[in-house]
C-alpha cells in the first residue's frame, strides 16, 4: 500500500502509516502471545488444510509463546525505530518505510511459522529487505561494501539452508516441522541428518553472526542506518539464534539425543570462541557503530551457550537475556544516532568530551545504562537472563561457564562505559592511538535533515523508553517466571507435535519457577565491577599501561592486529570462513554425531 | 588475508564440506525411487479436491499458498530495494530523453531487429496471457506467463525502441500495477478469510477439471501474480536502464 | 549411476564457492551465487524424481498414474523467484559499487576494515 502511494509524496502521512503498522503488529503479537500462554501452542492452518493421518498437507503457524514474544519483541523495535526516524531522517519517497514494514512482516511470519519451508521463505524476505536497508545511503562507499558483504554471506546462508531442508524432506517428506520431528525420531541419526543438521545451522548461525561466520554484521552496522542497526542488532540476528532452537528441539531432538552431550559441547565452545572474539574486538574498536555490532556478536555467542545447554533454563536464560539485550541494544544504537545528527561523526575520539552539553544528559544515561545491561549488572532485566543460563551451566557440569560469562559481558559493557566517559564526561586521552589500518569512522556522512544545532526529542525519547524497559524487564512481576515456562512448552517436543498432528490440546507440567541464588549475584556483581574497571582502566589507565613489560604489550598488540587484519571486509575471506566453519562443524558432526 | 591464504583456507575447508555433503547425499533415496507422502498424497488429491488438473499449481497457490504470498512479497520488496539502490542521487541528473536514445549505442538496432521484434511483441504478450490464465491446467501459472509478459516489454527494447518502452509503460503506471498485483494476492487470502474463515481458503465454487475456469480462487490467483511478476521485472529492467542510459554524473 | 545427479549438485555447491572466494569480479561472483543457488535446484529436482513417472499434469493422463513429485517442483519454483531478486539486487549493488569505488574488483573495495 504504501508502494502505491509513493506518488503522493507526503512526508507526514508515510511516518503515522507506517508507526502505526508497526504498533499495530506488536500489540497483535502481544494478543497472540497471551493467548499462547494460556492455551498453549496455538496451531492455525493455512487455506484451511488440515493434516490427513500425521501428513501434514497445508502451512502451519504454530505460535507458542516463545515465537510469540520474539515477533512481539520485533514489533515494538521496529515501532520504536520508526518513531525514531520521523521528521529526521532523509527519505526516499514511502520506500524507507514500505521496506521497514515489510521487514517486520518477515520477521513477525518467521516467528510464527511451523513449517520448515515457510520459514526460509520468511528468512529469505528478512534478508531482503534488510540488504536493501542496508545499502540506503548510496552516496558513500562504505554502504556499497557493506551490502554487498551482507548480502552475499546471507544468501549462502539461505541456500545451506534450503538444501537442508530439501535433504529432510527426500528423507522424510515432510516440510511441517511437528511432522519432520515425528518422524525423525522413527530413526537413529546417520549421515544425512547430520549433513542436514549442518547446512541448516550453518545458515542459521550466519544470521546469528556466530565466529567464524560473524564478519559480515560489523560491516553491515557500520553503514546502515542507525534505524535499520537497531533492529539488526536488537532483533534480527536473534531470530537465527531462535530458528536454531526451534529446529533443534521440533526437529532434530530425536536422533541427536544419544549424542547428546557431544552435541552440547561443540556447539558452547562455539560460542565461547564467539564471545571472546567479539568481546574483544569490540573493546579495541573506537567507531562506534561497529563497537556495538561487535558487542552483538559477542552477546550471540552467550546466547548460543544458553540453547546449546539444551535444557530448558538455558533457552530461558536466552530468551530472557535476548529481550534486555534487544531493548538495551536498540537504545544504544539510538543514542549514537543522536550522537551522529549532533556532530555528524561516530568515532569515539574525535566525540571527545563533545557530549558535555546539557540536553545530552539523557543520551548520556543511556548509554551507561545501556552499559550496565550488557554487563548483566545485578536486578536488570539481563541479569535473570544469565541467571538462569548460570544455573543451567551448573546443572549440566559447566562449572565454568558463568566465569566466561562474566568476563565477557564485563568486557562488552566496559567498552560502552568508555565510549561514555569518553564522549559524555571528556575523560580519557584526546588521541587515537596511531593505527593506519583503522576505518575511517569521521567520514561517516549525516543521515539526517534538518538543523544540527539541537537535540530533537523525538530520537532521544524512544532510547529513553528503551532503554528503562530493559532494566525493568525483569522485575515487572511474572516476565521471567512466563519466559521459564514459555521455554519449558518449547523445548517439550511431544506435546508440539500432539498440538500440531492431532489437533489436541496437550497439558504441560509447570516446574516451580527458579529462584535467584547468592552466587548469581556475585557473578553480576563480579560483571559490573569488571565492566567498571576496564572503562577506568582504559580512561585514565596510562601509567598502569606503562608498567606492564614491553613484551606482553607487543605480544598482545600484535594478535590483536593480526584479528583486526582478518577483518578485512573482503567477501572473498567471508565466504572463505563460512567455508570453514561448514567444514568444522560438518566434520565435528559426522565424527560425534552419528 | 592474501589471495593464497585465503584460497588455501578455502580449499581445505572445501575438501572436507564436499565429504560431508556427498555421504550426507548418499543417505538419500535413490535417484528415481523417491518414497515420499507429501507429494503422492497430494497428486491423487488435486484433481478431485481442486479440480486442478495441473498439481504444481495447485501446490503453489492453494495448498502452499501462503508460501507463494511470501514469495510475491519478496518480489515486491527486491523491486522496492532495488528502486533504492539505484535511485539517482543529488550530484546526478537524468539526461532528457531524446539525447539517450540518439546517443547510445544501444539504441541503434538494425532495421531487420526492429522489425522482428515488432513481429515478436504481439504474439509474446498473448502467448504471456495465456500461459497466465491456464496455470491451472497445463504447465505454467503466474510467475511463468507473468515472466512473458515482462520480455514482451523487452522486445520493445531490443526493437531499438527505448522511448518506446518508456510510453507504453510509463513508471507510475507500471510500479501501481506491481503493487496492485501483490495486493490482489492479498486479497484473495482475505476473501477466503471474509468467507470461510480460513486466510487463503479456496472460496469460489470449483468447476470442472480441464475447463478454465476451474480450482476456484487459483486463476484470480495466478492472475494477480502474473501482473505482479511482470510489474516487478519491467520495473528492475526499467530501473537498470535508466542507469545505464540516462542517469548521469555531474 | 543413480548418485550422478546428486554429485553434480555437490560439485556444484563446491565450484561455486570457489568462484565467489577467488572471484576478481562483482558480476563474475554474482554469476557464481546463481551456480550455488543451481545446486540447490538440483538437489532438489533429483530428489522428486521417479523412474518413468510422467509431470504432475492430469489433462490427459488419468488420475493416480505414477508422476514425478510435484512438491519439489512448486518449492523450486518459488525457490527461482526469491534468488533471482536477489541476484537483481546484488547486480545493482555491483553497479553503485562501479560508479563509488571505479571498480569491480572486490580486492578494491576497501573502507571496511578492522
Amino acid at each position: 500500500m504504501l508502494a502505491a502511494t509513493n506518488f503522493l509524496h507526503n512526508r507526514y502521512f508515510a511516518d503515522v502509516v507506517g508507526v502505526l503498522a508497526a504498533a499495530a503488529s506488536a500489540v497483535l503479537s502481544a494478543i497472540l502471545l497471551a493467548r499462547a500462554i494460556d492455551h498453549g501452542p496455538l496451531v492455525y492452518w493455512f487455506a484451511g488444510w488440515k493434516p490427513n493421518g500425521h501428513v501434514a498437507i497445508g502451512i502451519s503457524f504454530t505460535v507458542d509463546q516463545i515465537g510469540a514474544g520474539a515477533a512481539t519483541l520485533a514489533g515494538v523495535l521496529v515501532t520504536a525505530a520508526l518513531v525514531f526516524s520521523v521528521r529526521y531522517f532523509e527519505p526516499v519517497g514511502h520506500l524507507f518505510h514500505a521496506l521497514m514494514l515489510v521487514f517486520l512482516a518477515a520477521m513477525t511470519g518467521f516467528c510464527l511459522t511451523g513449517d520448515l519451508f515457510n520459514m526460509f521463505v520468511w528468512f529469505e524476505l528478512m534478508s531482503g529487505a534488510a540488504y536493501a536497508l542496508t545499502a540506503y545511503k548510496i552516496e558513500e562507499q562504505g554502504p556499497i561494501q557493506g551490502a554487498i558483504n551482507f548480502a552475499v554471506t546471507n544468501s549462502v546462508g539461505a541456500f545451506m539452508i534450503l538444501s537442508g531442508v530439501g535433504l529432510l524432506y527426500g528423507r522424510t517428506g515432510a516440510l511441517n516441522m511437528a511432522q519432520l520431528g515425528h518422524a525423525l525420531a522413527q530413526h537413529s541419526s546417520d549421515m544425512l541428518v547430520v549433513t542436514a543438521l549442518m547446512l541448516i545451522l550453518v545458515g542459521f548461525l550466519i544470521k546469528a553472526a556466530v565466529v567464524p561466520l560473524h564478519f559480515w554484521l560489523a560491516d553491515a552496522h557500520a553503514v546502515a542506518p542507525t534505524p535499520v542497526c537497531v533492529l539488526f542488532s536488537g532483533i534480527m540476528v536473534q531470530l537465527g539464534l531462535y530458528a536454531v532452537a526451534r529446529v533443534y528441539w521440533t526437529v532434530f531432538q530425536s536422533p541427536l539425543e544419544p549424542h547428546l552431550a557431544a552435541f552440547r559441547d561443540i556447539l558452547i565452545w562455539m560460542g565461547v570462541i564467539c564471545a571472546f572474539v567479539g568481546a574483544i574486538m569490540c573493546f579495541s574498536q573506537h567507531h562506534l557503530k561497529r563497537l556495538l555490532a561487535f558487542s552483538t556478536v559477542s552477546h550471540s555467542g552467550l546466547f548460543l551457550i544458553g540453547i546449546a545447554l539444551a535444557t530448558h533454563l538455558g533457552l530461558a536464560g536466552t530468551a530472557a537475556y535476548v529481550l534486555a539485550h534487544g531493548l538495551a541494544k536498540g537504545a544504544l544504537f539510538m543514542g549514537v544516532g543522536v550522537l551522529l545528527h549532533r556532530f555528524v561523526s561516530v568515532d569515539e575520539f574525535e566525540l571527545h568530551g563533545r557530549g558535555r552539553i546539557a540536553s545530552l544528559t539523557p543520551v548520556a544515561f543511556v548509554f551507561v545504562a545501556g552499559a550496565l545491561v550488557l554487563s548483566a549488572a545485578p536486578m536488570f532485566g539481563s541479569f535473570f537472563g544469565k541467571s538462569l543460563i548460570d544455573e543451567a551451566s551448573l546443572e549440566q557440569g559447566y562449572g565454568w561457564l558463568p566465569t566466561v560469562f562474566m568476563i565477557c559481558s564485563g568486557i562488552t559493557g566496559g567498552a560502552v562505559l568508555r565510549v561514555a566517559g569518553r564522549v559524555f564526561g571528556g575523560f580519557g586521552a584526546h588521541d587515537a592511538p596511531e593505527d593506519p589500518s583503522e576505518q575511517e569512522a569521521e567520514d561517516e556522512g549525516s543521515e539526517t535533515e534538518g538543523a544540527h544545532d539541537h537535540t530533537p526529542p523525538i530520537m532521544v525519547a524512544p532510547a529513553l523508553v528503551l532503554v528503562v524497559a530493559a532494566i525493568v524487564c525483569g522485575l515487572v512481576p511474572h516476565v521471567i517466571h512466563t519466559i521459564e515456562h514459555g521455554a519449558e512448552h518449547f523445548v517439550d517436543r511431544g506435546a508440539y507435535v500432539k498440538a500440531v498432528l492431532d489437533g489436541a490440546h496437550p497439558h504441560f507440567l509447570e516446574s516451580p519457577p527458579s529462584k535467584l541464588k547468592g552466587f548469581d549475584f556475585l557473578y553480576g556483581a563480579g560483571a559490573t565491577l569488571l565492566t567498571i574497571g576496564l572503562a577506568a582502566l582504559a580512561l585514565f589507565g596510562r601509567r598502569i599501561a606503562e608498567l606492564v613489560p614491553e613484551r606482553i604489550v607487543d605480544g598482545g598488540r600484535t594478535a590483536l592486529g593480526g584479528l583486526r587484519t582478518l577483518h578485512s571486509g573482503h567477501i572473498g575471506d567471508y565466504i572463505a570462513w563460512v567455508t570453514f566453519g561448514m567444514a568444522g562443524l560438518g566434520g565435528l558432526f559426522a565424527l560425534t554425531l552419528r | 588475508m592474501s589471495r593464497r591464504a585465503r584460497t588455501a583456507l578455502f580449499l581445505v575447508s572445501a575438501v572436507i564440506v564436499l565429504i560431508v555433503v556427498v555421504a550426507g547425499f548418499a543417505g538419500l533415496p535413490d535417484f528415481g525411487h523417491y518414497k515420499g507422502p507429501y507429494g503422492k498424497v497430494l497428486a491423487l488429491f488435486s484433481v478431485p479436491q481442486r479440480q486442478t488438473t495441473d498439481v504444481v499449481t495447485a501446490v503453489n497457490f492453494d495448498y502452499r499458498a501462503f508460501d507463494t504470498m511470501g514469495e510475491e512479497f519478496i518480489l515486491f520488496a527486491a523491486v522496492l530495494g532495488l528502486a533504492v539502490v539505484l535511485r539517482s542521487m543529488r550530484d546526478e541528473r537524468e539526461r532528457p530523453s531524446h539525447e539517450a536514445s540518439d546517443e547510445h549505442r544501444f539504441a541503434e538496432a538494425s532495421s531487420l531487429l526492429g522489425l522482428f521484434g515488432t513481429l515478436l511483441v504481439g504474439p509474446a504478450l498473448v502467448l504471456g496471457m495465456y500461459i497466465v490464465t491456464h496455470g491451472v491446467l497445463t504447465p505454467g501459472g503466474g510467475f511463468q506467463g507473468g515472466l512473458i509478459l515482462a520480455a514482451a516489454l523487452l522486445i520493445v527494447f531490443l526493437a531499438g525502441e527505448y522511448l518506446g518502452m518508456k510510453l507504453i509503460a510509463p513508471h507510475a503506471m507500471v510500479e501501481f500495477g506491481e503493487a496492485a498485483g501483490a495486493a490482489g494476492y492479498v486479497l484473495v487470502g482475505v476473501g477466503g478469510l471474509i468467507f470461510s474463515a480460513v486466510f487463503f481458503k479456496n472460496f469460489i465454487p470449483f468447476g470442472s477439471a480441464g475447463h478454465i475456469l476451474s480450482g476456484g480462487t487459483m486463476p484470480i490467483s495466478n492472475i494477480a501474480v502474473g501482473l505482479e511478476v511482470a510489474g516487478a521485472f519491467a520495473l528492475l529492467w526499467t530501473e537498470f536502464m535508466d542507469q545505464a542510459l540516462v542517469i548521469r554524473g555531474s | 549411476m543413480s548418485f550422478f545427479p546428486y554429485a553434480v549438485a555437490a560439485w556444484l555447491l563446491a565450484i561455486g564457492l570457489y568462484g565467489i572466494v577467488t572471484s576478481r569480479n562483482l558480476v563474475h561472483l554474482v554469476i557464481c551465487m546463481t551456480v550455488v543457488q543451481s545446486s540447490t535446484y538440483i538437489l532438489l529436482l533429483a530428489m522428486g524424481y521417479r523412474t518413468n513417472g510422467k509431470a504432475p499434469i492430469f489433462a490427459d493422463i488419468p488420475v493416480g498414474t505414477k508422476v514425478v513429485d510435484p512438491v519439489v517442483q512448486a518449492l523450486t519454483l518459488v525457490d527461482v523467484v526469491v534468488e533471482a531478486t536477489v541476484t537483481a539486487l546484488l547486480l545493482a549493488l555491483a553497479v553503485q559499487a562501479h560508479k563509488r569505488f571505479g571498480s569491480i574488483n572486490p580486492d578494491d573495495l576497501h573502507p571496511l576494515e578492522g
